[in-house]
C-alpha cells in the first residue's frame, strides 16, 4: 500500500515537473535561438517573457480545433495522442538521482528501475514513429504525406546507428538497467579524471556519445534533420493540417523526446549524476555557487536598470537565486540535491546545445540525409562497437 | 493478478488478430498487427522472459511494422473492395477453420501430453545474458544460419535495386 502511494506522489511529481520543463523548454529554445541572432525574444508576456509559455497553452487549448472534411478521422485523432503518449511514456524508466529517505520510507529517484530499462526505451523511441507517420497518411495531403514518408524512412534509418552507438557503452557497463549503468561509472581515474563512459574503459565511448547524438537530432527531427517538417518545401510536413491541441501534441512529443534523448546521453555516457570532480575539491560548492553569481548579477543590473520594470523583476530574481542557493548549502539537503543539480546540469548543456545548432545550423538536403545515415554514420558505428568488443573482450 | 492481465493481453491479442482480417483498410490491419505484436510482449513479460518482450517490440513492432507501413503509404493503397466470395469457401471456410484448429490442438495435445501448465513469473530463463549464451553456444548453427540467409536477403535486394536504377 505504502508503495502505490509513493508510486502514485512520485508519478504526480514527475508528470508536473515534466510538463512544465517542456512548456518553458519552448521559452528557452526561443529566448536563446533571439539572442544567437540579436533579438530580444519572447519580452511582453511577464517579466522578460516568462509567461509565454502559460499564454501560449491557453491560446493553444481554447483555440477552436479544425478538423479538415478530407482527413481519415480515426487515424487523424489517433496519430497526435500516440506521438504525445510515446513521447511522454519513457520519462518512467529514467533514473535522476539517488535513493531518497524520509521518516522510514525509502524510494529510489525513478518512477520504475526495470532491469533491461536502456531497451525499453529503444521499444518505446522505435513505436513513436507510427504517431508521424500516421499523421502524415491520415491528413490526406500531399505535403503532409510526404512528411510522414519521410520522417519513418529517417527514423529507421537513424535507429540502426543510434542503437550500435548505444550497445558499445552496454558493452563496458555490462547491464541494461539504466541505474546500475550509472553506478559502474562512479568513482575517478587518478582521483581526479571521472569514470565516465566518453573517459573510461578499455576503448572511450566519445566516438559513441558522438554518433548517438547526431542520430539523436535525426531521431527527433531536429535542425539540422528536421526534413519531416522542412518549412521551404513540405509547408509544415506531417502537422500540416492540425490544429490547436493536436498541433500542440506534436510540439510536446518532440520536446519530449528531445528530453528524453538528452536524459539517455547522460546517464550512458557523462556518468548520470555523478559529479564532474570528487566532492572532496569541492564539487559540491559549484550549484550554490552558480546560483549565487546570477543572483548578484541580477542584482547589480536592478541596481542599474537598462529598462524600467528591471527595478523591480531582477532584485526579485536575486533573492529567488540566493535563496535557492542556501537551500543547496543546507546539509542534510546535499546527498539529496546534489545529484540531482549535476543529472539536470548535463541533461539541461545537451537541450542547449540542441537549441545552439538549431540556430546555428542550415538543414541538410534529404538524399545526404540518407546517404550519411548508411555510408556515414552506420560504418562507424559498426566499427566503432567491433572495437570496444575487441578490447572489451581483451580486458575481461 | 499475472491471470488477469494474461486474460486481457491474451484477449487483446486475439481481438486485434481477428481485426487484421476483418479490417477493409491496409493500414488498419496493420496497426492491428501492431496490437497483435504488442501483446504478445506483454505475455512474454509475464512469462519473465524481459528481454525477449523488448526484442518483439522493438523488432516486430517498432522495425519490421514501420517498414510495412511505409510500403503502405508508399503505394497509397486505398480501401479493399470486398466482392461475393466464392461458393466454395462459402460452404468449406468454417468446417476447414475448425478442422485445422483441431489438428492443432490434437498435436499439442499428443506432443507435448507430459508438460506441465505455465506458471506466470517462474521463467527464469529470459535476461539478456543467457539468451546470448544460449545463442553463442547451443543454438550457434541456426543463429549463424539465420545471418547467412538474411545477408543473402539484402544482397539480393541490393542487385534488384541496381538493375532498376542502371
Amino acid at each position: 500500500m505504502v508503495f502505490v502511494i509513493i508510486t502514485l506522489i512520485k508519478l504526480a511529481l514527475i508528470a508536473f515537473i515534466l510538463l512544465t520543463v517542456l512548456a518553458y523548454l519552448q521559452w528557452v529554445e526561443r529566448k536563446v535561438i533571439a539572442h544567437v541572432q540579436v533579438r530580444m525574444g519572447p519580452s511582453r508576456v511577464g517579466p522578460h517573457g516568462l509567461l509565454q509559455p502559460l499564454a501560449d497553452v491557453i491560446k493553444l487549448i481554447t483555440k477552436e480545433g479544425v478538423m479538415p472534411p478530407h482527413v481519415n478521422s480515426f487515424f487523424y485523432l489517433l496519430a497526435p495522442f500516440l506521438a504525445v503518449f510515446m513521447a511522454l511514456i519513457s520519462i518512467s524508466v529514467i533514473p535522476f538521482g539517488t535513493q531518497l529517505t524520509i521518516g522510514p520510507y525509502t524510494t529510489m529517484m525513478q518512477l520504475t528501475d526495470v532491469n533491461v530499462g536502456i531497451l525499453v526505451i529503444l521499444a518505446i523511441s522505435s513505436m513513436g514513429v507510427y504517431g508521424i507517420a500516421l499523421a502524415g497518411w491520415s491528413s490526406n495531403n500531399k505535403y503532409a504525406l510526404l512528411g510522414g514518408l519521410r520522417s519513418s524512412a529517417q527514423m529507421i534509418s537513424y535507429e540502426l546507428p543510434m542503437s550500435l552507438a548505444i550497445a558499445s557503452p552496454l558493452l563496458i557497463a555490462g547491464t541494461l538497467s539504466l541505474r546500475e549503468i550509472v553506478n559502474s561509472q562512479a568513482g575517478y581515474n587518478f582521483g581526479i579524471l571521472p569514470k565516465w563512459l566518453i573517459f573510461a574503459g578499455p576503448f572511450p565511448q566519445i566516438f559513441s556519445f558522438i554518433i548517438f547524438m547526431i542520430s539523436a537530432f535525426a531521431e527527433t527531427n531536429r535542425i539540422p534533420f528536421d526534413l519531416p517538417e522542412a518549412e521551404n518545401e513540405l509547408v509544415a510536413g506531417f502537422h500540416v493540417e492540425y490544429s490547436s491541441m493536436t498541433f500542440a501534441a506534436f510540439f510536446m512529443a518532440e520536446y519530449a523526446n528531445m528530453v528524453t534523448v538528452c536524459s539517455i546521453a547522460t546517464l550512458l555516457f557523462l556518468g548520470g549524476w555523478h559529479p564532474l570532480w570528487p566532492a572532496a575539491y569541492g564539487s559540491n560548492f559549484v550549484a550554490p555557487l552558480i546560483l549565487f553569481v546570477a543572483g548578484a548579477v541580477c542584482i547589480y543590473h536592478g541596481l542599474n536598470p537598462a529598462r524600467p520594470l528591471d527595478r523591480y523583476t531582477l532584485p526579485a530574481f536575486g533573492i529567488i537565486f540566493f535563496g535557492l542557493a542556501g537551500v543547496m548549502l543546507v546539509p542534510f539537503l546535499v546527498p539529496i540535491l546534489m545529484p540531482l543539480f549535476w543529472f539536470l546540469a548535463k541533461c539541461g548543456f545537451l537541450l542547449f546545445v540542441f537549441v545552439w545548432i538549431r540556430a546555428t545550423l542550415p538543414r541538410f538536403r534529404y538524399d545526404q540525409l540518407m546517404g550519411f545515415a548508411w555510408k556515414g554514420l552506420f560504418p562507424a558505428a559498426l566499427l566503432n562497437l567491433l572495437i570496444t568488443g575487441f578490447l572489451v573482450a581483451l580486458a575481461s | 493478478m499475472d491471470i488477469f492481465f494474461f486474460l486481457v493481453f491474451a484477449a487483446i491479442a486475439l481481438i486485434s488478430a481477428v481485426n487484421v482480417v476483418l479490417q477493409r483498410h491496409p493500414i488498419a490491419s496493420a496497426l492491428s498487427l501492431i496490437g497483435v505484436m504488442g501483446s504478445i510482449a506483454v505475455l512474454y513479460l509475464l512469462l519473465g522472459a524481459e528481454f525477449i518482450a523488448m526484442a518483439q517490440i522493438i523488432v516486430y513492432a517498432g522495425a519490421v511494422m514501420v517498414l510495412f507501413i511505409f510500403v503502405i503509404m508508399l503505394l497509397n493503397a486505398g480501401a479493399e473492395v470486398r466482392r461475393g466470395r466464392s461458393w466454395t469457401s462459402q460452404l468449406l471456410g468454417i468446417p476447414a477453420l475448425l478442422a485445422f484448429v483441431g489438428l492443432i490442438v490434437l498435436f499439442v495435445q499428443r506432443g507435448f501430453a507430459d508438460a506441465g501448465y505455465v506458471k506466470f513469473g517462474n521463467f527464469t530463463g529470459g535476461s539478456a545474458q543467457s539468451v546470448g549464451l544460449a545463442l553463442f553456444t547451443s543454438y550457434l548453427l541456426p543463429f549463424e544460419v539465420t545471418s547467412v540467409l538474411i545477408l543473402v536477403a539484402i544482397l539480393g535486394t541490393i542487385v534488384l535495386a541496381r538493375k532498376e536504377m542502371d
